[in-house]
């Protein structure tokens, strides 16, 4: 890459704003897992968002809620009739856990959204540990609940006999992809789109097609401000029906 | 490509490739994301659900209460409403009732001037025609008598002997033809 | 000269990767469609449907999100 930019008259860092850096010191210091760095301040700022959304904005406990009050309840509603509707009432009891990955990653959606930040959700490390922890966890947890009777998830019972050991290596393949793609669809989705808004603020050093460029900066990020949520909804609801077929294996 | 130049210490700065490949800076980033899910699991776990679950429990509470007292409030305004309805219903039954007395009262009036007037009118017709009948009379007399007198006369220039009983007798049996 | 070579191949491969994103996005408006479809002709039991819709948007769009990240490793990370 280091050669292009340098012949091109146009300079491309879509990749840029993904750089971990420490926040004191220099750039280039090497990052060990006690450093504090960007990520741990976009993280905090995360952290921070959702206390002041669930608990400073609550804590009038209005019975007429305000702005604040009304979207904690909103997402509150929200997540807990998500829960409710797919996972069945033997789910809510892990509503808390899936009520603080919905708020974290929503909200590290919102943050990476705005000029200047660091979207942690968009670095496979962070989004690789919460598709993983979904997953080991619900196994751990079908096992726990159902034991051996957990295995039934793969044996179709209601496909015909023969096709069942097939259906079972394929179940079992996609079983195993389930993180993969869960991680990877919402790292993904944050990557892919914060470097498309790059690529077009890039072309904007262009005067020729700086006001499309500029409009179609303004059409991604909004369609961004979607995905955020969107992937958000997405990744919830799938730990929701990951939760379900470990709560109830039989199809 | 950026793989070469990708030495920790000197890779972020120019050429990052891919930062999130960079193995390097996993560690820090899964360290603080455990952190703060930590932080959010137990902030939301142990305040902020509770509260809002109480929240709406109270306001739960609260609009079945209210509903309640609506519905009271309604049937007392439905009663308050019969009520003026019936008050309604009866003063218009006294305005129509007043209504037709006064009608029937003009009516009556009007009756009473309308014969009064016949009569009086009926009386004067028949005083004219009295008059008119004795005027009419008078005149025929008065005819008669010129007549007689002018066959008389007529009779006596002729050189004949006027009767005045033929002449009489005749002057009336024309005038009467 | 050899490693120009090895470039083109690189941005040749990353461009094939991403056409994988256009066949995505043919699979979530063919799931989009069909949904729509679907809800127009008994709209009452649409409402129970959204979460199926968006789930299988996911599943129909990770794929495409697999070719845009075997794109980009072609370019920054081989």
């Amino acid at each position: 890459m280091a050669d292009k930019e340098s012949s091109g008259g146009l300079e491309f860092h879509p990749m840029d704003q993904f750089i971990v850096k420490p926040l004191f010191g220099e750039v280039g210091d090497p990052v060990a897992w006690y450093t504090i760095t960007n990520v741990t301040l976009w993280l905090a700022i995360s952290v921070l968002a959702v206390i002041a959304l669930m608990v400073l904005a609550t804590s009038k406990r209005a019975i007429v809620p305000g702005n604040g009050q009304s979207i904690a309840e909103m997402a509150y509603g929200f997540v807990y009739k998500m829960v409710e509707d797919v996972t069945g009432k033997d789910g809510l009891k892990y509503f808390p856990y899936i009520m603080t990955l919905f708020m974290f990653i929503v909200m590290a959606n919102f943050l990476g959204l705005l000029p200047m930040s660091f979207t942690t959700t968009s670095h496979i490390a962070v989004t690789a540990i919460l598709g993983f922890g979904v997953f080991i966890a619900v196994t751990i947890l079908g096992f726990v609940k159902n034991g051996a009777g957990f295995l039934s998830l793969f044996w179709v019972s209601s496909a015909p006999l023969p096709l069942r050991p097939i259906l079972a290596i394929i179940e079992l393949i996609s079983y195993f992809v389930r993180p993969v793609s869960h991680s990877i669809r919402l790292a993904g989705n944050m990557m892919a789109g914060h470097a498309v808004l790059k690529v077009f603020a890039g072309f904007a050093q262009v005067t020729a097609i700086a006001p499309i460029a500029i409009f179609g900066v303004v059409a991604i990020y909004g369609l961004e401000v979607l995905v955020a949520f969107i992937q958000a909804y997405v990744f919830t609801i799938l730990t929701c029906v990951y939760l379900k077929d470990a709560l109830h294996p039989h199809h | 490509m950026a793989s070469e130049t990708h030495s920790a210490a000197e890779g972020a700065a120019s050429a990052p490739g891919m930062p999130q490949l960079d193995v390097t800076t996993f560690g820090n980033q899964i360290f603080w994301l455990l952190v703060a899910l930590v932080a959010i699991y137990f902030v939301l776990s142990r305040i902020a659900l509770p509260r809002i679950a109480a929240i709406l429990a109270e306001r739960q509470g609260t609009i079945t209460n209210d509903i309640a007292a609506a519905e009271d409030l309604k049937a007392k305004a439905r009663a308050a409403e019969e009520a003026y309805e019936q008050a309604l219903a009866d003063a218009r039954a006294e305005a129509q009732k007043i209504a037709a007395d006064t009608r029937a009262k003009i009516q009556q009036d009007l009756d009473a001037a309308l014969a009064k007037a016949d009569a009086e009118i009926a009386a004067k017709a028949a005083e004219s025609e009295a008059a008119i009948a004795e005027i009419r009379a008078g005149a025929l007399d008065a005819v008669k008598a010129v007549a007689k007198d002018t066959a008389a006369e007529i009779v006596q220039v002729m050189g004949g002997k006027a009767d005045d009983k033929a002449v009489a007798t005749a002057v009336d049996a024309q005038v009467k033809g | 000269m050899e490693g120009d070579i090895a470039n083109m191949g690189q941005f040749i491969g990353a461009g094939l990767a991403a056409i994988g994103s256009g066949a995505a996005a043919i699979g979530v408006g063919h799931v989009a469609g069909n949904f729509l479809a679907g809800a127009l002709r008994n709209p009452s039991a649409a409402a129970g449907q959204t979460a199926t819709l968006f789930i299988g948007i996911a599943f129909a769009e990770a794929l495409g999100i697999f070719a845009f990240l075997v794109s980009l490793l072609l370019m920054f990370a081989v």
